[in-house]
Order: structure tokens, then C-alpha cells, then sequence
């Protein structure tokens, strides 16, 4: 096995490290959405790569006719709407369904979103333009170039985990989500109506991952299946740090990235993808808890 | 039902009762024909041998399984059917033979997870903590306190609630269920797996909320508490109502010492 090494050239070293930094901090944000809905109803939401997708694609018709930032804010809105839609609409009336009848589920509404998406806004690549600058502005770190809108990842992904954090520790509705996730038949007699956390559990959730589909398109643009692979990215990282820890995703997140910047300069840049297939792979095999959980805790869960 | 008490049952309306309640399993008779009144401000036991349907009588009180027939009167209105977070809110709160406290949140959290339904404010002031919400957040946590205090428990507040001693993980659930400011508490087994001193400290506990304005129904196996603590307690046995009498007839009934020192049939 070869051990990626580190190239000769220290800048260059900084750049990937800063590419992987940034796909990272991306991949991070989508398995934050994947573990908000499995925290609260042991279920994974096989359409968070579309709510990726949507945020994105959502923003950049709005930008037609309102400023970036409303557009943004607009469209991270419209798309918890749609995720509380889909909640109320295929989850909700569900008496205890079992875990592989929710994960079919949950890929059909993948299915419906990609395929709407399509004909709504065809196979056009799009992106929302750079928040700052554009795609040649890059301000220096000594002699590293970096993008603004890597900036702005990085930022968003740090905001979204201190805003999530503060959420889940500081507010009743946080402390109730987590009631509600670490026991439900407790919750419920505490007088917590657990069907509408599960329900804003998916707002939340698509609202995360709606901001993410909004920074990341100026670098890694927005089409209608763009979201498969994220969701692939994103379920890798989840699994990594273990299902439902989002800090542990976060690590995860950014070791991947990394792993992935690296790679190039061992693989070609087509076996990208496949490195993140073959992690999750050895992963499930090896540890499926993941490398920052354990294996008690994950007895406890049914998935 | 019986007339042999000095309590006066008849002079205001139950706070809860039951008629002609059934639970049916498949094939399975759980639950058989129990209708009982539990008294304002009283303390009701359920006794009965294992498998009896103590458990499943309670999941059908509080919401957790459907009736099969009968009705349950709380205050006055019908609850069955009734869902469970629509049952806690008119104000009937309980804990659990398996203790379930919140993973992950301090002992602290979980009471004040409890005081949900004590909470004035809308889904989004909470959610985005106007200054409405972080009054009645103080406020909160200063009753969840008081409530750890009552159950001589304050100094454990900032400690993880299922790290704690099984004792104190039971007066975790305790507060937690007082916090909600019920009118009627369900006990199920509060004294399972305590020790006799524990035990004794549950029963005062038991008597001072009752004391505070709390009618309690409990189910529960050690037979001392039951009988120095309770005003009446209700037998079951195979899921029908055996008898339902004072602490001191209920000890001369033939029936239920037969189901207890046990006959060829008794569980």
C-alpha cells in the first residue's frame, strides 16, 4: 500500500491542504444533516444530498431578481418548507416503521426531488456567483493562494456547528430535540409532541444543508443530480465519525477532504470518488460505530 | 366501591376513574373489566402478582397503548384515545419501572425537559430565545433546582443523569415528573431495586408530595410500602380487579392472600 507523500513543495503542500480543508468543512455540513434526523428519529434521510442540491439551485433563480444574500436567506427558508412538506406528507403518518422500509422511503423522495429538479431546471450546470471577488481573486497566505469563498466554507461550516452547538445546549426546543432523540417514549410523557420534533428535525436538517448547497456552488457548482454524490460523501463522513455525533463528523469531514486533496498525488484524479467508496466500505467492515464512536453506544441505537 | 373506609369518597368527583377498561393482546385478555376511582389528594396503590397487567393498566391510563374498551375519566373528561403528550399536558405525569432519563443531558436538563408543559411560549420564540423565553428559561431551571433540592439531589444537577446511582437516577425521574406540576402522578414501581432504607425514603417522599397537593396512584411489589403508604389499593390478578379495599381489610382478604402465598394457579 502506498502511503500518500507529502510533496516536496511546501506551498503546494498548504494548497492541498487547504482544498481538502474546504471539501471537508463541505462534507462535514451534509453529514451534520444527516445526523440531525437520525438523532431524532434513528432513521438516514437518503434526500439530504437534494437538499443540498435545492438550497443551491433555489438560490440561483432567486438571484434573478433579489441580492445575493436575501437570495441565500430565501432560499435556505424555502427549502426547510419543502423538508417539513415531505416530513408531514410521507413520514409523519407512519405508525413505527421498520428502518429498511424508512431508508426505501427516504431514497424514493430522493428520487422525486432529483427528478423534479430536472424538469424544472434542466441538466444546466449552474453556480451562484463568489460571494467575494471571483473565481481569480485569491488572497495570499506567505506564498499560498487561497480562494475568499474558501473562507466563506470554512466560516459557514464553524457558524453552523457554534449555532448548532448553542441550540441543542441553550434553548428548551434543543433540550427537547435531544429528549426526544435519546428517548422518545420518555419524551412523549413529558408531554413533548415527538412528531413535531421529527418534523422540525427535517426543517433543520434542510435548512443546513440548503446554506451548504448555497457556499459551496461558486466552487463546486450546482446541477440537478449533483446531490447523488454529495449524499454519498456526506453518508461516508457520518458513518466515519459515527452516526449522530456531529462534532465527530466534522473531524471526519475534514479528514476526508484531506485524504481526497492528498490522493491526487498518488491516484489519478478520476479515483477520487472511489477513495471515499472504499473508506466507507472499510468502515462499515472494520468499524461500523465509527472511528470516533463506540461500539456500546452504538448497540443502543437500532440502525 | 367499598364502604368500610373512613375516607368519604363520595363527597367530590374522582380525580381519575375508570370503567369497564379492557385490554386486549391478539388472544391475549391483559387487561378484563377494571373500573376503580382514584380520590383527590389520595394515595392508590395497584398490587398484584407478576404478569398481572399492572404495567399494561398504566400504559393505558397515560396514553401509551389503546384502550380496548371501556372509558378513563380525568377530571371529568374522557381520555381515551386521548394522545399522550395531549394526556401529560392536562396534567397527569408518571415514571417507569425501567428508568428512562435522557442520554447525554445532566440531571439538571432532564428535570427541566420535564417542565415542557409548564412552557407559555410558542414554537418560535423558543426557537429564536426572545427575551420571553430566556425569563421563563430562568424561571425553569430555578424550579427544576428546587425540585433536585426536595429530592436531596442538588449537588448531582450538573452531573450526567445516567452516570448516577440507581437511587438516584429513580429521584431523577421523580423531579422530572413533578416538574410538569401534575395532579396526578403515576409511580410505576418506585421502590424496585432500592434498598429498605431507600425504600423508606421514598415512602416519605410519597406521603410529603401527596401532602403538597399531588394525588399519586403507584403500582409497586414491596408490600410494606404499599401498605403504610397507600389510602386503598386495587388487586389485580390475570388482568381483572381481584379487590379493591383499605390496607387493613385488603390483608384479611382470602382472595389475595391466596393469589399471594400461592395456590397451585398463582403466578
Amino acid at each position: 500500500m502506498t502511503i500518500p507523500c507529502i510533496p516536496y513543495d511546501l506551498d503546494l503542500f498548504f494548497q492541498y491542504l487547504f482544498a481538502g480543508l474546504t471539501y471537508g468543512a463541505m462534507y462535514a455540513i451534509v453529514a451534520i444533516g444527516f445526523n440531525i434526523i437520525y438523532n431524532t428519529t434513528g432513521i438516514i434521510n437518503f434526500a439530504q444530498g437534494e437538499f443540498v442540491m435545492l438550497g443551491g439551485m433555489i438560490a440561483i433563480s432567486l438571484m434573478t431578481f433579489l441580492p445575493l444574500g436575501y437570495a441565500i436567506a430565501a432560499a435556505v427558508l424555502i427549502t426547510m418548507a419543502i423538508g417539513a412538506v415531505i416530513e408531514i406528507l410521507f413520514i409523519r403518518w407512519l405508525e413505527s416503521p421498520s428502518v429498511l422500509r424508512m431508508i426505501i422511503i427516504t431514497i424514493g423522495i430522493s428520487i422525486l426531488l432529483r427528478e423534479s429538479a430536472l424538469h424544472i431546471w434542466g441538466e444546466s450546470i449552474r453556480s451562484l456567483p463568489y460571494f467575494y471577488g471571483n473565481e481569480v481573486t485569491t488572497f495570499n497566505l506567505g506564498s499560498v493562494h487561497i480562494s475568499p469563498q474558501v473562507v466563506w466554507v470554512i466560516a459557514a461550516c464553524a457558524v453552523m456547528m457554534a449555532g448548532l452547538s448553542l441550540f441543542f445546549k441553550a434553548t428548551p426546543i434543543g433540550r427537547e430535540m435531544r429528549a426526544c432523540a435519546a428517548n422518545r417514549t420518555a419524551a412523549l410523557l413529558c408531554g413533548i409532541n415527538t412528531r413535531n420534533m421529527v418534523t422540525l428535525s427535517f426543517m433543520l436538517s434542510a435548512g443546513i444543508g440548503a446554506l451548504a448547497g448555497c457556499v459551496m456552488s461558486p466552487i463546486t457548482y450546482t446541477q440537478y443530480d449533483s446531490g447523488t454524490s454529495l449524499a454519498i460523501k456526506g453518508f461516508t463522513v457520518a458513518i466515519l465519525g459515527g452516526l449522530g455525533n456531529s462534532l465527530a463528523a466534522v473531524a471526519a469531514g475534514i479528514l476526508l477532504g484531506i485524504i481526497e486533496a492528498f490522493s491526487v498525488t498518488v491516484v489519478p484524479l478520476a479515483f477520487q470518488d472511489a477513495i471515499a467508496i472504499a473508506i466507507l466500505l472499510l468502515i462499515l467492515f472494520v468499524r461500523p460505530y465509527g472511528i470516533f464512536g463506540s461500539s456500546e453506544a452504538a448497540r443502543l441505537k437500532d440502525f | 366501591m367499598s364502604s368500610g373506609n373512613d375516607r368519604a369518597l363520595d363527597d367530590c368527583e374522582p380525580l381519575l376513574a375508570l370503567h369497564g377498561v379492557h385490554k386486549r393482546f391478539g388472544g391475549l385478555h391483559a387487561v378484563n373489566d377494571i373500573s376503580f376511582a382514584v380520590a383527590t389528594g389520595s394515595i392508590k396503590a395497584v398490587i398484584g402478582p407478576n404478569g398481572a397487567g399492572k404495567t399494561t393498566l398504566f400504559n393505558l391510563i397515560a396514553g401509551n397503548l389503546p384502550v380496548s374498551a371501556g372509558t378513563i375519566t380525568f377530571q371529568g373528561q374522557e381520555i381515551q384515545g386521548k394522545k399522550t403528550h395531549a394526556i401529560v399536558r392536562l396534567g397527569m405525569a408518571r415514571t417507569f419501572q425501567n428508568i428512562k432519563l435522557f442520554h447525554g443531558m445532566t440531571a439538571l436538563e432532564c428535570v427541566m425537559v420535564g417542565r415542557h408543559v409548564q412552557s407559555r411560549c410558542g414554537f418560535f420564540a423558543g426557537l429564536f430565545n426572545l427575551p420571553f423565553t430566556w425569563k421563563e428559561e430562568r424561571a425553569s431551571r430555578a424550579r427544576a433546582m428546587e425540585l433536585l433540592d426536595f429530592l436531596q439531589i442538588a449537588d448531582l444537577a450538573q452531573v450526567e443523569a445516567t452516570s448516577l446511582a440507581f437511587g438516584q437516577q429513580r429521584a431523577v425521574e421523580m423531579a422530572r415528573a413533578l416538574a410538569a406540576e401534575p395532579k396526578l402522578l403515576l409511580l410505576d414501581e418506585p421502590a424496585a431495586g432500592l434498598n429498605i432504607y431507600e425504600t423508606a425514603e421514598v415512602a416519605r417522599l410519597i406521603t410529603t408530595i401527596r401532602d403538597m397537593g399531588v394525588t399519586v396512584l403507584l403500582v409497586e411489589h414491596d408490600m410494606s410500602l404499599v401498605m403504610d403508604i397507600s389510602d386503598e389499593i386495587v388487586v389485580l390478578s390475570f388482568g381483572a380487579k381481584l379487590a379493591e379495599d383499605t390496607p387493613a381489610n385488603i390483608q384479611q382478604n382470602a382472595g389475595v392472600i391466596k393469589i399471594y402465598l400461592g395456590e397451585d394457579d398463582a403466578g
